[in-house]
C-alpha cells in the first residue's frame, strides 16, 4: 500500500489544485511533496535491508494479458524513491520567488511527474515500467513548452521527439521479450528475467541496443547528448531540476534494472563499447563544460560528464560500480538540483546567468557563497562529501574492470575541479559587477531550499552508510543474476 | 570519547562555531576560540606523548563506507610517526594561531580567516592520524581545500583567486595518482587499513614487485602535488598570494610535508620498490636545484621563501629515496621551525612596511624591527645549514645518506646548499642591512609588531636554535633520540639506510658548513660590502632573465596544456557537438520533417501547432501502448 500511496498522493494533490484552482497552490504542493517526503523517510524506516520487494501491491491491470500494475520496493529502488522525494519539495520551495502564469498548472504538472518517477522506479511490471517512463515525459515536456525561454517550441519538440525516438525501441524489445513468455503471457519482470536466460547471444546483442538506446538517450549517454543542454537552459528552471535531478536516473535505472539483468550476454559482448561511450562523454563534457559562459549550460554538460560515469559504473558490473552509482545518484540528484536552483535565484536578481557579466556576489550574500561552495564540493567529489563516495566507489569499478578506463574517467576529478571553480570564481569572487551590485540578500523560500540541500551533500558524505548497506542485497541479487 | 578523537574534534567544533556564526561570534571572541581549539589539541597531543607506551593505538570512530567485504572506517591511528605530526602540527598551528590573532587584527574577515585555519587543522590532522589511505586522502584532499579557501582568502582580487584555482587544480592533479594508488592497494591488498597493508607485505612480497612499484609511484603522484615537486611546483609560489600566516602554517610547515609523511607512513612500501625509489630521489633532487636557482633572483621576500620551501622540500625527497626515513622526518620537524619562523618574521616586515613585499625597496629594517631581526638571523642561520642551531643536524644527517648512496647526488646537493645558503643571506641583508629605500611614509610608519606576533617569533627561534638537540649524531656525541624513537616504524620495511660511516660523515659536515659559510660570506661581500641592490624588473637580461621568470615554466604549461584545452573545448562545443552530432541528428530530423507538409509551421511558435504537437505526441504514446494490448489480443 505504501508504494501505491506513494504514487497516488502526489496525483491527488495535482488533482485537488488543478480542480479547486485554489489561490494558493504553491503551498498545497509544497505540502503534499513534504508528505511524500514523510512517506518516503517511513518507507526507508520499515525496510527491511534483504534482497526481496517490498510494499508492494499487485493489480490487474489487462488480465487476459497478464499485465499486471504490480509495483514495489526494493534496495535499488529504495534510494531512488527517497531521492525523489527527498529533492522535489525543495524544487518546488526553490519557485517560490516566481510568480507563474498558471501557476496551478505549473505546479499540478511537478506533481504528477513526481507520481510518474515514483513509478518508474517502483514498477515490477515491464509494460508499467514503460507506461511511467513515457508518461513522465508529459508532465515535463508541458512545463518546458509552457513555462521556458524564447526557444522554447523548437527545443522542447526535439526533446520530445528525440526521448520518444528512443524508447521506441525499448518498446519492441520488451514486447519482443513479453511474446516469448509462456501461456498466457507476463510481463512481470521477474518473469522477463527467466525468460532472457534463454536467449542466445545474438538475440541480446540486439536487445542491448533496443535497450541502450533508449537509456543512453535518456541519460544521456555520447553521443545521444544533443538535446540536452538546449533543454536544460530552456526550460523552467524546475523542470530542469526535475529532468536532470531526476528523470536521467530513469536512465541509468533503467540500465540497472532492465537493461544488465535481461541481457548479459549482450551486455558481454557490448559492455566495452558501452564504457567507451560512457567514458568518452565523460571527458568530451567535462572538456566541453570548461569553457561555457552560460552557467546553466555548463551545470548541463557537467551533468552530462557525471553521468558518464554512473554509466560506466553500471556496465563495470562490479559490486562496488553498482553501489556507487546508487550512491551517485543520489549525490548528483541533489547536487544538480542545489546548482541549479543556484543559477535560479542569481538569474531572479541580476536577469543573466553569464558568467563574463557576473561576479563579486559574495560581497553583498557570503551565505549564498556558502552554500555554492558546498554544493560545489559535492559536484567536485571531495572527500566528505555526497559526490566523493559515489565517484570512489564508481571509479574503483571502473578500474577493477579495466585500469585505463579507470585511469581516465579519474580525469573527472581534475576537470570537474577546473569548471566548477571557475563558475564559483567568476560568478562569486572578483569585483562585482553592474548586474551584481547591491544583489539581494537570500529569501527565506531560498534560504529553505540551500540549506536542506547543503546539508544533504554533508550528511551523505559522512553517513554513506545510511544507504550503502541497506541498499547492498539488491544490488548483490542482481549481480548473481548477470553473473 | 577518547582522548585520540578529541585531537580533531577540537579544530572542527571551533569551525564549527565560527564557521556557523560567522555573522554572530563577536570578532574578538572568533580569535580565541580558534586558538584555544588549537592549543586543546596541542595539550591532548603532549598528553598522548608523554603517556605513549611504544604500542600502536587504533581508535575506530565509525564504519565510513561499507560495501561488500571492503570497510573503510573513520579510524585513527597513533604511533610514533603520528604523534610527532602531531606535535608539530598543533604546536606550530597554535604559535600560528596566536601570531594571527595580531595580523589579522584589522582584516574585515578576521572570523572567517580563523574558521579556515580551524578547518585546516582539523583536515591535517586527519590526514596524519588516519589509520588508513582513505582518511588519509580526506585529509589529503581537506588540505587541499584549506589551502584554496585561504590562498584566495581575499577573494576580491582575481589574480589571487586564480593563483588558489591553480593550486587547487595542481593538487587535483597529484590526487589522481593518490586515488589510483589507492584502488591498486584495495585490489591488491583487500584493505586499506596500514597494519593490514605492512602486514601483508611480510608475506613473501619481494623488493622489485612491479605492483608494489605502481603503487609507490602512483602514491607518490599525489605527494607531487602536495609537496610541490616537479613538474607539480608551480602552485607554491603563487600560492603567496594567500595571507602570510597560511603560507608559514600551510605552505611552509605542515601540509606541504604531507608528501613525505605519506612516504614514511608507506615505508614498508617503498624499501620493497627501489625504481620508485630512484625516481623519488632523483625528483626531489632537480627540485631542490631548480627552486634554489629561482630563490637567488627573487625579490619579492614570500617569493624567496617559497622557492626556498620547495627546494628544502626536495632535500626531504632525496633523503627518502635514500631510505633515510627518519632523517628526511628530522629535517620536516626543523624545517617546520625554521621555515615558519622565517615567514612569520617576513609577515612582520610586511606588517610593519604597510604590505610592502619588494626587498629592493626594504633595507635596514634591523633597528626598527629588532625582534624580528634578531628572529629572523636565527631561522637564517638555521636554514643555511650552519651549527649548532637546527638546520645543520637534519640536513647533514641527510646529506651524508645521500653521499653513501651516490656522491654524485651529494655533489649536486651540496650547491643546492650552497645556493640556501646564499639567497638566504642575500634575503636577510638587503631586508635588515644597508640603507632605508622605501618611501618616507613607510619611514615613519616602521614599527616593531605587537606581542601577539613577536611571541611566537620568539618561541620559534628558540626551536630554530635547539631543535636540532632532539637527534645529535653518535658522531657528535649524541645519540640521535629521534631516530631511536622512530625505529620501530620500520619494522616492517624490507630495508632502511644505515647509519653512515662516522669519519666519513666527519669530513662531509666539514665540507658542507664550510661552503655554506662561504656562500654566506659572497653574499655578504655583495650586498653588504658592495651595496648592491637587485636591478629594476625591466634591466634584467640573458640568463638571469630566463632564472627570473623561473624558467618560463608557467608559459610552457600554459601553451602545451591550459590552451590547447581551452581550443579543444571550443572546438568540442561549437564544431563537434553542433556541427557534427547535432546536425547528423537533425538530419535524421529533418527527414521525418520532410514527410509532412505542415512541419514548416514547427518553427514559427505559434501556439497553435504546438499545442497540436502536444496532443498528437500524447496520442502517439497512447496508441503505442495500446498497440501492444491490441497486438496481444489477436494472438
Amino acid at each position: 500500500m505504501l508504494t501505491i500511496s506513494l504514487i497516488l498522493l502526489p496525483i491527488i494533490a495535482g488533482l485537488i489544485i488543478l480542480l479547486t484552482k485554489g489561490d494558493n497552490p504553491k503551498t498545497i504542493a509544497s505540502i503534499a511533496a513534504f508528505v511524500e517526503l514523510i512517506l518516503g523517510g517511513y518507507a526507508y524506516n520499515q525496510f527491511v535491508p534483504n534482497g526481496s520487494s517490498q510494499f508492494g501491491a499487485s493489480y490487474n491491470w489487462i488480465a487476459s494479458a497478464g499485465i499486471k500494475f504490480s509495483v514495489g520496493i526494493d534496495g535499488i529502488s529504495l534510494i531512488l524513491v527517497c531521492l525523489t522525494t527527498l529533492v522535489v519539495p525543495f524544487i518546488i520551495l526553490s519557485t517560490f520567488g516566481r510568480t507563474e502564469k498558471n501557476a496551478p498548472t505549473f505546479y499540478a504538472l511537478i506533481l504528477f511527474m513526481q507520481a510518474a518517477l515514483i513509478g518508474v522506479f517502483t514498477a515490477k511490471d515491464i509494460f508499467l515500467f514503460y507506461f511511467f517512463f513515457e508518461v513522465a515525459l508529459i508532465p515535463v515536456y508541458f512545463l518546458a513548452a509552457i513555462w521556458g525561454g524564447e526557444n522554447r517550441i523548437k527545443v522542447t519538440f526535439k526533446f520530445f521527439i528525440y526521448t520518444l525516438f528512443g524508447s521506441l525501441f525499448m518498446l519492441l524489445g520488451l514486447v519482443y521479450l513479453y511474446m516469448k513468455t509462456p501461456g498466457l503471457h507476463s510481463s512481470a519482470i521477474s518473469e522477463i528475467y527467466q525468460i532472457a536466460e534463454g536467449l542466445n547471444g545474438k538475440q541480446q546483442g540486439y536487445l542491448f541496443w533496443a535497450f541502450f538506446i533508449a537509456f543512453a538517450i535518456k541519460m544521456p549517454v555520447f553521443p545521444f547528448h544533443t538535446w540536452q543542454p538546449d533543454t536544460y537552459v530552456e526550460s523552467p528552471t524546475a523542470a530542469t531540476m526535475l529532468m536532470s535531478g531526476v528523470m536521467l536516473k530513469m536512465g541509468t535505472y533503467g540500465l540497472i534494472r532492465i537493461l544488465l539483468p535481461i541481457v548479459p550476454l549482450g551486455v558481454q559482448t557490448w559492455g566495452t563499447t558501452a564504457i567507451t561511450l560512457s567514458v568518452i562523454g565523460i571527458v568530451y563534457g567535462s572538456i566541453i563544460a570548461i569553457q561555457q559562459r552560460d552557467m546553466k549550460r555548463l551545470i548541463a554538460y557537467s551533468s552530462f560528464a557525471h553521468v558518464g560515469l554512473i554509466s560506466a559504473g553500471i556496465f563495470s558490473r562490479t559490486l562496488e560500480g553498482l553501489q556507487g552509482s546508487l550512491m551517485q545518484m543520489l549525490a548528483h540528484g541533489i547536487n544538480v538540483v542545489g546548482l541549479f536552483a543556484i543559477s535560479e535565484f542569481i538569474f531572479q536578481r541580476t536577469k543573466s546567468r553569464d558568467l563574463s557579466r557576473l561576479g563579486g556576489i559574495t560581497q553583498t550574500t557570503p551565505n549564498l557563497t556558502v552554500y555554492f561552495v558546498i554544493i560545489m564540493l559535492g559536484s567536485v567529489a571531495m572527500p566528505l562529501t555526497n559526490g566523493f563516495v559515489g565517484e570512489f566507489l564508481l571509479l574503483k569499478g571502473i578500474y577493477t574492470y579495466n585500469v585505463w578506463f579507470g585511469a581516465v574517467s579519474g580525469l573527472t576529478i581534475i576537470l570537474g575541479a577546473v569548471y566548477m571553480l571557475r563558475m564559483v570564481q567568476k560568478s562569486m569572487f572578483g569585483e562585482t559587477s553592474k548586474l551584481t551590485q547591491g544583489f539581494a540578500d537570500l529569501a527565506l523560500h531560498e534560504k529553505m531550499t540551500l540549506f536542506p540541500l547543503a546539508f544533504m551533500v554533508i550528511w551523505f558524505g559522512i553517513a554513506p552508510n545510511t544507504f550503502l548497506p541497506i541498499i547492498e542485497p539488491a544490488v548483490k541479487q542482481l549481480l548473481t543474476i548477470i553473473k | 570519547m577518547s582522548l585520540i578523537t578529541l585531537i580533531p574534534l577540537f579544530p572542527l567544533i571551533g569551525f564549527l562555531i565560527n564557521g556557523i556564526g560567522f555573522n554572530i561570534v563577536p570578532k574578538n571572541l572568533a580569535g580565541i576560540i580558534s586558538t584555544a581549539a588549537a592549543l586543546a589539541s596541542f595539550c591532548c597531543a603532549v598528553v598522548l606523548f608523554m603517556n605513549f607506551s611504544g604500542e600502536v593505538q587504533i581508535a575506530k570512530v565509525f564504519d565510513w563506507i561499507t560495501v561488500g567485504k571492503l570497510n573503510i572506517s573513520m579510524s585513527f591511528q597513533i604511533d610514533q610517526l603520528s604523534l610527532l605530526m602531531l606535535l608539530i602540527i598543533t604546536g606550530v598551528g597554535s604559535l600560528i594561531h596566536i601570531y594571527s590573532m595580531g595580523y589579522m587584527s584589522h582584516d574585515a574577515g578576521y572570523g572567517k580567516f580563523f574558521s579556515f585555519l580551524n578547518l585546516f587543522l582539523f583536515f591535517m590532522l586527519l590526514l596524519v592520524m588516519g589509520s588508513n589511505y582513505v582518511v588519509m586522502f580526506i585529509g589529503w584532499e581537506g588540505v587541499g581545500l584549506c589551502s584554496y579557501l585561504l590562498i584566495g582568502f581575499w577573494n576580491k582580487n582575481t589574480n589571487y583567486g586564480t593563483a588558489a584555482r591553480k593550486a587547487f587544480i595542481m593538487n587535483r592533479i597529484g590526487d589522481l595518482g593518490f586515488l589510483l594508488g589507492i584502488f591498486m592497494i584495495i585490489s591488491h591488498f583487500g584493505s586499506v587499513e596500514y597494519l593490514d597493508v605492512f602486514e601483508d607485505l611480510g608475506h613473501g612480497t619481494v623488493a622489485g614487485d612491479k605492483t608494489i612499484m605502481w603503487i609507490t609511484l602512483l602514491l607518490f603522484i599525489g605527494a607531487m602535488g602536495k609537496s610541490a615537486q616537479i613538474p607539480l611546483y608551480t602552485w607554491l609560489p603563487d600560492a603567496m598570494a594567500g595571507p602570510t600566516p597560511v603560507s608559514a602554517l600551510i605552505h611552509a610547515a605542515t601540509m606541504v610535508t604531507a608528501g613525505i609523511y605519506m612516504v614514511i607512513r608507506s615505508n614498508a612500501l617503498y624499501s620493497l620498490a627501489p625504481e620508485t625509489l630512484h625516481i623519488v630521489g632523483w625528483v626531489g633532487l632537480a627540485t631542490a636545484l631548480l627552486a634554489a636557482s629561482i630563490g637567488i633572483f627573487q625579490n619579492d621576500i614570500k617569493k624567496v621563501l617559497a622557492y626556498s620551501t620547495v627546494s628544502q622540500l626536495g632535500y626531504m625527497f632525496m633523503g627518502l629515496g635514500v631510505m633515510a626515513y627518519s632523517s628526511s622526518f628530522f629535517h620536516v620537524m626543523t624545517h617546520a621551525f625554521f621555515k615558519a619562523l622565517l615567514f612569520l618574521g617576513a609577515g612582520s616586515v610586511i606588517h610593519a612596511m604597510s604590505d610592502e613585499q619588494d626587498i629592493r625597496k626594504m633595507g635596514g629594517l634591523r633597528k626598527a624591527l629588532p625582534i624580528t631581526f634578531w628572529t629572523f638571523l636565527i631561522a637564517t642561520i638555521a636554514i643555511s645549514g650552519i651549527p649548532p642551531f637546527a638546520g645543520f643536524f637534519s640536513k647533514d644527517e641527510i646529506l651524508a645518506h645521500v653521499y653513501e648512496h651516490s656522491p654524485l647526488m651529494w655533489g649536486l646537493a651540496l650547491a643546492g646548499s650552497v645556493m640556501t645558503s646564499f639567497y638566504m643571506f642575500r634575503l636577510l641583508f638587503l631586508t635588515f642591512f644597508g640603507e632605508f629605500r622605501g618611501t618616507k611614509e613607510q619611514e615613519h610608519h616602521l614599527h616593531e609588531s605587537p606581542l601577539s606576533m613577536t611571541l611566537p617569533l620568539m618561541i620559534l627561534a628558540v626551536l630554530s636554535a635547539v631543535g636540532g638537540f632532539f637527534n645529535v649524531p653518535h658522531l657528535l656525541g649524541g645519540d640521535s633520540k629521534l631516530a631511536n624513537f622512530m625505529a620501530p616504524l620500520f619494522a616492517h620495511s624490507h630495508a632502511v639506510a644505515h647509519a653512515a660511516d662516522e669519519s666519513l660523515e666527519k669530513t662531509l659536515m666539514i665540507i658542507s658548513v664550510i661552503a655554506a659559510i662561504l656562500s654566506a660570506g659572497i653574499a655578504y661581500y655583495l650586498f653588504i660590502g658592495k651595496k648592491s641592490v637587485p636591478v629594476a624588473d625591466s634591466k634584467v637580461a640573458g640568463l638571469q632573465k630566463v632564472i627570473y621568470n623561473k624558467y618560463y615554466i608557467d608559459e610552457l604549461y600554459d601553451t602545451i596544456f591550459v590552451k590547447p584545452i581551452s581550443a579543444l573545448s571550443k572546438f568540442f562545443y561549437s564544431v563537434i557537438d553542433f556541427l557534427v552530432i547535432d546536425l547528423a541528428i537533425e538530419g535524421i530530423g529533418k527527414l521525418v520533417k520532410g514527410l509532412s507538409s505542415e512541419a514548416r509551421l514547427m518553427q514559427d511558435g505559434r501556439t497553435g501547432v504546438y499545442l497540436f504537437v502536444m496532443v498528437l505526441s500524447i496520442a502517439v504514446i497512447i496508441v503505442w501502448t495500446l498497440k501492444d494490448f491490441i497486438l496481444v489480443g489477436f494472438k
